[in-house]
């Protein structure tokens, strides 16, 4: 009979008896001797998600975030022992969390944080050279098939709030007092080297991206972000993933990358070393788009 | 017996018998401006289980410079369930990549059904969790091609079931799987403490001829239900001065081994770390001239 069943039970219902069997030297209540077990549980998973979600917690205070995160732990314990990435479903729980509707745009912060953890850990794959990009996309017969691998690093958040405002703000680089938070914005993260970037893009140009990501080849991506904006102009998102390396392979039925890259598998951590050509940065041959454009 | 004599100190790449110090990712460029005079360093292995970026960026390079000890956290060695097959691949590639002088795990289970638990839970010490344990350990070593060490616990409770004392237990465990022991002496002051135990008459129960690493770390104070102490094992303060003394006389047994100073919260400025770790190793130097060569 498994001794351990009712153990983990208890140490994930802080209503729930500690389990039978338990002794002291002393003979005295072994709930308190549990309690330690059951404190360093929920506390190491509530810090855990403090280490992601840190302007998430600024935005509403340290009670208020600790004790929302601890609802959350105790129903969604993680399942995985690799804790870097515990609270990718913490977004979609604040989303719902009673409490926390009076702060709107805290669950796509939220997102925002994730992306970044992801960022930070993703694979380190070596990105197409500007020149090869360069001569790719000037030749037009072969673009509309064209797929493009998007660094692992690379994430887009589309939100109804001014999520890329909020965040920089709580970084010192912006003024809290000027975001207007109902004013959606869309961001791109991405790591540059060690560096996680969050830079704000227009939403065609985050749909563009995100239709890339998906596997869509180029032409298909334009008429997606196009639905969203008939002027959009692919050039402003793909001058700015050629700049910070986030186009990995090139590939289609008209093309194929001379210097083929294996992509990263799940296990594939140990692939190694950004391969940073800063020559191919400073022969940009796309206009730089605006890092920093306000809506 | 000298030192050479013992089965760890003669496995080619065991840790240098220096001080070490657990490598924090707050300290990486310290770490690599500053290349301070440190025997190895450790890291937890899941840690490290990620694809890419900063982590393996800095590792890679700091073990380029020092030894390595990877200790891993979420292994669930004394698990009921059978074996995370996939955990134990994951880290295999890690060690491969990284080649660490030592690799070592808990006496704990921290996982059940499809939860990771995030903490080092205790076990009854008897026949069936010998057993689990030992196949555990032989898996793992099988996998892993290479001798793991074993630490022992800081525990909170103690099971009815048990009909082992934890020293025994140890011992038995080393003795069928041919494991090597990571002593803390930390978890040995905490749970002697919590159980009302000689942490003395623990140290000389234990296998000492195999500690292949000894772990130093800080302890919280706190009472049970009865009003007495009852010790956590925090690792956010400095070496408390008992654990230093039980330490100086574990080392009469071990000899100089390589010894940790393990800090995971509360963590200070990276000098004030140096100096503990300069004080274990003066300790270990201090033990190596009293071991006759």
């Amino acid at each position: 009979m498994s001794q351990q069943t009712p153990f983990a039970e208890a140490l994930l219902d802080p209503h729930h008896a500690y389990p039978p069997g338990l002794t002291t030297w002393n003979g005295s209540d072994p709930a308190r001797r549990f309690a330690v077990y059951r404190n360093n549980v929920i506390v190491g998973l509530v810090d855990a998600l403090a280490d992601t979600f840190t302007v998430t917690q600024e935005l509403v205070g340290e009670t208020f975030f600790r004790a929302m995160a601890r609802v959350f732990a105790y129903a969604n314990p993680p399942s995985s022992r690799v804790l870097a990435f515990y609270g990718e479903d913490f977004p979609a729980f604040i989303e719902s969390f009673p409490p926390a509707a009076g702060v709107p745009y805290l669950a796509d912060v939220a997102r925002l944080e994730f992306l970044r953890v992801h960022a930070y850990h993703a694979a380190d794959v070596a990105a197409v050279p500007t020149q090869e990009i360069a001569a790719v996309l000037a030749d037009e017969a072969i673009l509309p098939d064209l797929n493009l691998a998007i660094r692992p690093s690379l994430g887009v958040l589309a939100s109804t709030s001014a999520v890329v405002s909020l965040w920089a703000a709580h970084q010192r680089v912006g003024d809290i007092s000027a975001v207007s938070p109902e004013v959606p914005e869309t961001a791109l993260v991405l790591r540059d080297g060690l560096d996680v970037e969050v830079m704000q893009i227009p939403q065609a140009a985050g749909v563009f991206v995100a239709a890339l990501m998906r596997g869509e080849p180029l032409g298909a991506a334009m008429a997606s972000a196009q639905a969203v904006d008939a002027e959009f102009d692919p050039s402003l998102p793909l001058g700015l993933m050629v700049q910070k390396g986030g186009i990995t392979a090139l590939e289609g039925p008209k093309y194929s990358s001379p210097r083929r890259r294996p992509g990263p598998s799940s296990l594939n951590f140990l692939d190694s070393g950004v391969r940073r050509n800063d020559e191919s940065a400073k022969d940009q041959c796309f206009p730089l788009y605006s890092l920093r454009r306000t809506s | 017996m000298t030192t050479d004599s013992l089965p760890l100190a003669t496995q080619a790449g065991a840790l240098p018998a220096r001080g070490g110090l657990g490598l924090k990712p707050e300290h990486f460029r310290t770490v690599l401006e500053t290349n301070p005079d440190l025997g190895f360093f450790e890291v937890h292995a899941e840690n490290y289980m990620v694809d890419g970026g900063p982590f393996h960026h800095y590792l890679e390079r700091i073990r380029s410079r020092y030894p390595l000890s990877i200790h891993g956290v979420g292994l669930s060695i004394g698990g009921e369930e059978a074996f995370d097959a996939s955990h134990l691949d994951r880290l295999a590639l890690l060690l491969e990549r990284y080649q660490p002088q030592s690799f070592s795990e808990h006496l704990a289970w921290s996982s059940h059904g499809d939860v990771f638990l995030n903490d080092l839970l205790p076990m009854p010490y008897d026949a069936a969790t010998l057993n689990r344990v030992c196949r555990h350990i032989d898996q793992v070593q099988n996998r892993l091609k290479r001798r793991m060490l074993l630490e022992n616990p800081a525990t909170y409770v103690e099971f009815a079931r048990s009909t082992m004392a934890e020293t025994d237990f140890i011992t038995e465990v080393i003795r069928r799987t041919g494991c090597g022991l990571l002593l803390d002496v930390n978890n040995v002051y905490v749970s002697c403490v919590n159980h009302a135990r000689d942490p003395y008459a623990v140290i000389d129960g234990l296998p000492l001829a195999v500690t292949g690493e000894i772990h130093l770390a800080g302890f919280a104070r706190d009472t049970d239900a009865a009003g007495d102490e009852l010790l956590i094992d925090s690792h956010g303060s400095p070496v408390a001065e008992a654990v230093w003394a039980l330490y100086r006389y574990a080392l009469e047994s071990t000899g100089p081994v390589a010894t940790l100073i393990e800090r995971d919260n509360d963590i200070p400025a990276f000098e004030v770390l140096l100096a503990e770790t300069q004080h274990a190793e003066g300790l270990l130097h201090a033990t190596r001239k009293g071991v006759p060569a």
